[in-house]
């Protein structure tokens, strides 16, 4: 097991590289002069010059790579172009309140997931099986910044039960485990579970459906075994599988909360980054990009490794 | 002599040999609700098109006086938007471009990632490792996050739209293509003809080809209602098609608003987003089964 987890860490670090490039090659990408957004309209040639030198911009790109990575890996992540502040420290704060909605979300859809799921690959071809597989296909259809709109109107607009912006009361950006806090989160986390729903559920109906028509099944039942230890064996068979779907949604929800973040003004992640966008805060926007896709990338690891813990089949060398 | 007579002279007359697609054609019509969901999305296609000589208002025209009518005004069957446009109009407009943008992108990724994964597949050795390596760089990012990035950095616009899309989703198309054209790859037929002499371009054209191609087009056909989706989210974020241009995910993005005004209208762009994407999925699912083809 552990040439296992090394082998994996080791195997972690080239897409960590490229991960750390693509990053890198974002802001270069990006049209116009990184300096005209802090440099005076009037600058001479020569102030220019001076300024370049001193952001490092007159040397090659793999200097500047470099001088860039030496700076990340001591956690220095530039300095924000719109508020000044330290990168690290803004991209931190916010992914916080982002895992705060992403975790909310996982412990909504992963148990609905797994039921549905199960039910239908249970009662396979009856009408149990047709109606949730036309739940998870709505809800891998629905675009979810629209279903947190209309959300919003149900419940903010129509019924005026729940508010429909920010983390708190009086906008605050300061998460707390409180009644205040939590009416905040239920309508953007309800519509982020809705997509890891419809693919949770998905999966473990193929899973079960699969499992439950092998001939070990068949054998438990010819043994005697009660219906409910049958369905234990089942689910053991089922849960590495199933385990490493939901990890991935997991990854999927924190970095891909953007648009039910700025729909609901979440103070997280994906609202620092749509900031940065129309701030054309690139220091900023390379940040928060690199540690959602970083945080994607160790959850794909402790996903593999949880896997291969679990399930004896999965060779470990 | 005797046993000769009894047997049949000529043979007994073989059933016509059914080719592939005929077949994928007689499961097709037997499956309704693939065929309503294709008539579903030709239908917004073909409204898109002729969007122009169907007796529509005119999208950019709006009025001071007539902004955010409800449903069932006269003269504007689904109201107006906030700037008093005809809203029937601008869903049936809007169409062009998410349409446009949103599949697109996956029809470019589909001959770039297929060329791609073929030649991984196929080649194999250093050739592969380079390419899957530096595609599974791409899936270290969930695709909303690298769409919003590379959009973000590049600006709004169609094109931008376009190229983002397109590099989200070339890579998961390429891993697709490599996995089946290895597998083609490794039978003893295409030994054969290697034995025969034929070089890789020809072994690829005539043998490899035709048995991936079907696995590689159902797979992306699963990927254009996420492509939608991201197209008009990219749209609704403001990093898309630019206003006044009429683009489901921009008009759900400025008819915001006007939820506390009048909230079922601002929800309509939407409604089409979902039933597209809907369609898509249920499209390709009905394909999926009737191509025979197994994830």
């Amino acid at each position: 097991m552990l040439t296992y987890l090394i082998r994996r860490l080791i195997l972690v670090l080239p897409v960590a590289f490229g991960v750390s490039v693509i990053c890198f090659l974002l802001v270069q990408i990006a049209p116009g002069d990184p300096l005209t957004a802090i440099m005076p309209v009037d600058a001479t040639a020569e102030e220019q010059d001076a300024m370049r030198a001193a952001y490092g911009l007159d040397k090659p790109l793999p200097v500047q790579y470099a001088i860039w990575i030496g700076n990340l890996v001591q956690g220095d992540m530039g300095k924000s172009i719109a508020s000044g502040r330290p990168v690290a420290g803004e991209v931190f704060g916010a992914v916080q309140n982002s895992l705060v909605l992403a975790l909310s979300a996982a412990v909504i859809a992963f148990p609905i997931g797994i039921f549905l799921g199960f039910l239908a690959g249970y009662f396979r071809d009856t009408w149990i099986d047709r109606v949730v597989t036309a739940i998870s296909i709505a809800g891998v259809s629905v675009p979810n910044y629209w279903l947190g709109i209309v959300l919003v109107i149900i419940f903010s607009v129509n019924l005026g039960w729940l508010p429909s912006m920010g983390a708190g009361p009086g906008g605050s950006s300061e998460w707390e485990w409180n009644w205040l806090h939590i009416r905040h989160l239920i309508l953007p986390a309800v519509t982020l579970a809705v997509v890891p729903i419809g693919i949770v559920a998905r999966t473990v109906r193929a899973l079960a459906g699969d499992i439950l028509t092998m001939d070990f099944v068949q054998a438990l039942y010819a043994k005697g075994m009660s219906r409910a230890d049958v369905l234990r064996h089942v689910a053991r068979n089922a849960a590495a599988t199933a385990l490493s779907v939901m990890g991935l949604q997991l990854g999927y929800l924190l970095g891909g909360s953007i648009l039910i973040e700025t729909v609901f003004n979440w103070p997280g992640s994906g609202f620092l980054l749509s900031n940065a966008i129309f701030q054309r805060d690139l220091p900023l926007l390379q940040g928060t990009i690199l540690v959602l896709a970083l945080f994607f990338v160790a959850m794909n690891l402790i996903v593999d490794v949880a896997q291969a813990a679990i399930d004896p089949r999965i060779q470990r060398t | 002599m005797a046993l000769a007579e009894t047997l049949p002279t000529e043979p007994a007359p073989a059933a016509k040999p059914q080719g592939y697609w005929s077949g994928v054609g007689a499961r097709l019509i037997r499956d309704p609700l693939t065929l309503f969901c294709s008539a579903v999305i030709l239908g917004l296609i073909l409204a898109a098109i002729f969007a122009p000589w169907i007796g529509l208002a005119d999208p950019y025209k709006g009025s001071m006086i007539a902004r955010l009518k409800p449903l069932g005004t006269e003269g504007h069957i689904l109201g107006t938007d906030e700037q008093g446009r005809d809203m029937l109009a601008r869903l049936i407009y809007g169409g062009r471009l998410t349409l446009f943008i949103g599949l697109m992108p996956v029809v470019f990724a589909f001959f770039i990632g297929s060329a791609l994964g073929i030649v991984a597949g196929y080649v194999g050795g250093l050739t592969n490792t380079i390419i899957m390596r530096t595609v599974d760089v791409f899936f270290a990012f969930p695709s909303v996050l690298l769409a919003i990035a590379i959009s973000g950095a590049l600006g709004a616009g169609i094109v931008n739209s376009l190229v983002s899309l397109t590099i989200v989703f070339v890579p998961p198309i390429t891993r697709v293509a490599e996995a089946v054209t290895s597998g083609v790859r490794a039978l003893d037929y295409i030994d054969a003809a290697r034995a025969t002499g034929a070089d890789a371009f020809t072994v690829i054209r005539v043998h490899v080809i035709g048995n991936v191609l079907s696995p590689i087009f159902v797979y992306a056909t699963s990927l254009t209602s996420v492509c939608m989706i991201l197209a008009a989210g990219l749209s609704f974020l403001g990093i898309g098609v630019r206003p006044p241009e009429p683009e489901w995910g921009l008009m759900l993005n400025t008819l915001r608003s006007a939820i506390y005004v009048n909230p079922w209208l601002s929800a309509l762009p939407g409604v089409m987003i979902f039933i597209t994407s809907l369609c898509l999925n249920l499209l390709s699912d009905g394909l999926r089964s009737a191509m025979n083809v197994r994830d």
